[in-house]
């Protein structure tokens, strides 16, 4: 019997990965709500970026605010809220572009949420640009502001 | 681990969630003083939001989110009287919920 669901449940996670190499499930993985550990694993901003919100065009815009610290006393915890005016809002991405892991945190919007609002608080490493974006209408849409760090909140 | 949740009433109508969960994250870079080992990675991974049962919306953190991590969503769709509920889950199986009714 046990062998039977193990047999099961390895057809429907190679039919996935097929699925995944065809490029299908780009849209089902805001469904499904997987932890993107491609973009928390890099080490490069721009290549997060991609991984999570895949070959989408990315466009400044003025509809994401940022509200930041414009200098931060603390690295450990510096507040940073995302609020935008875009509708249907897919999801949002916070990344610190000098950390060592420069994809911090994300927001999946599902149905029954606005994604008008994000708030976290993030470490830093060093003074860095902290870029937010925002994934509506099949764009992205980023803003970017330097947030100064005095003391740093990255290892010890 | 506690976990707390708030809920306001936001400006432009619906509510704003705010969840603050008692945790280290770890980063995995940081050494004991004393031993001079690296501490572990422990760090939440996703923390999902539900309205009255249905998932709405999901933050993914990681290593770069402060200890004590403090999240704010905003919840356009809720109404007075509707369930709220939050669970997270870490990179090592710990999890935490909260929940609370919409005033």
């Amino acid at each position: 019997m046990k062998r039977r669901i193990l047999l099961k449940g390895t057809a429907a996670s190679a039919s996935l990965v097929a699925a995944a190499a065809a490029g299908w499930l780009v849209p089902v993985r805001l469904l499904a709500a997987d932890w993107p550990q491609t973009a928390f694993e890099s080490d490069d901003a721009g290549n997060a970026i991609q991984d999570y919100f895949g070959d989408a065009a990315v466009v400044d815009s003025d509809q994401v605010v940022i509200k930041a610290p414009l200098q931060a006393e603390n690295g450990a915890v510096v507040p940073i809220k995302v609020t935008t005016t875009l509708a249907n809002v897919e999801s949002i991405a916070i990344i610190v572009e000098k950390n060592p892991i420069p994809f911090v945190a994300s927001l999946d919007v599902l149905s029954g949420a606005s994604g008008a609002l994000f708030s976290t608080r993030v470490k830093m490493g060093q003074t860095s640009p902290v870029t937010c974006l925002v994934k509506a209408g099949g764009k992205v849409h980023r803003a970017s502001q330097v947030v100064k760090v005095t003391v740093g909140g990255c290892g010890g | 681990m506690a976990t707390k949740m708030k809920i306001k009433k936001a400006k432009d109508g619906g509510y704003q969630v705010l969840v603050l969960a008692k945790h280290p994250m770890e980063t995995g870079l940081r050494k004991d003083k004393k031993t001079g080992k690296k501490i572990p990675k422990h760090f939440i991974k996703t923390m999902k939001f539900h309205l009255n049962g249905t998932p709405v919306a999901q933050a993914n953190l990681a290593q770069g989110v402060s200890k004590n991590p403090l999240i704010g969503v905003s919840l356009s769709d809720a109404k007075s009287g509707d369930k709220v509920s939050v669970n997270w889950i870490d990179n090592t199986g710990g999890t935490g919920s909260v929940e609370a009714t919409v005033k």
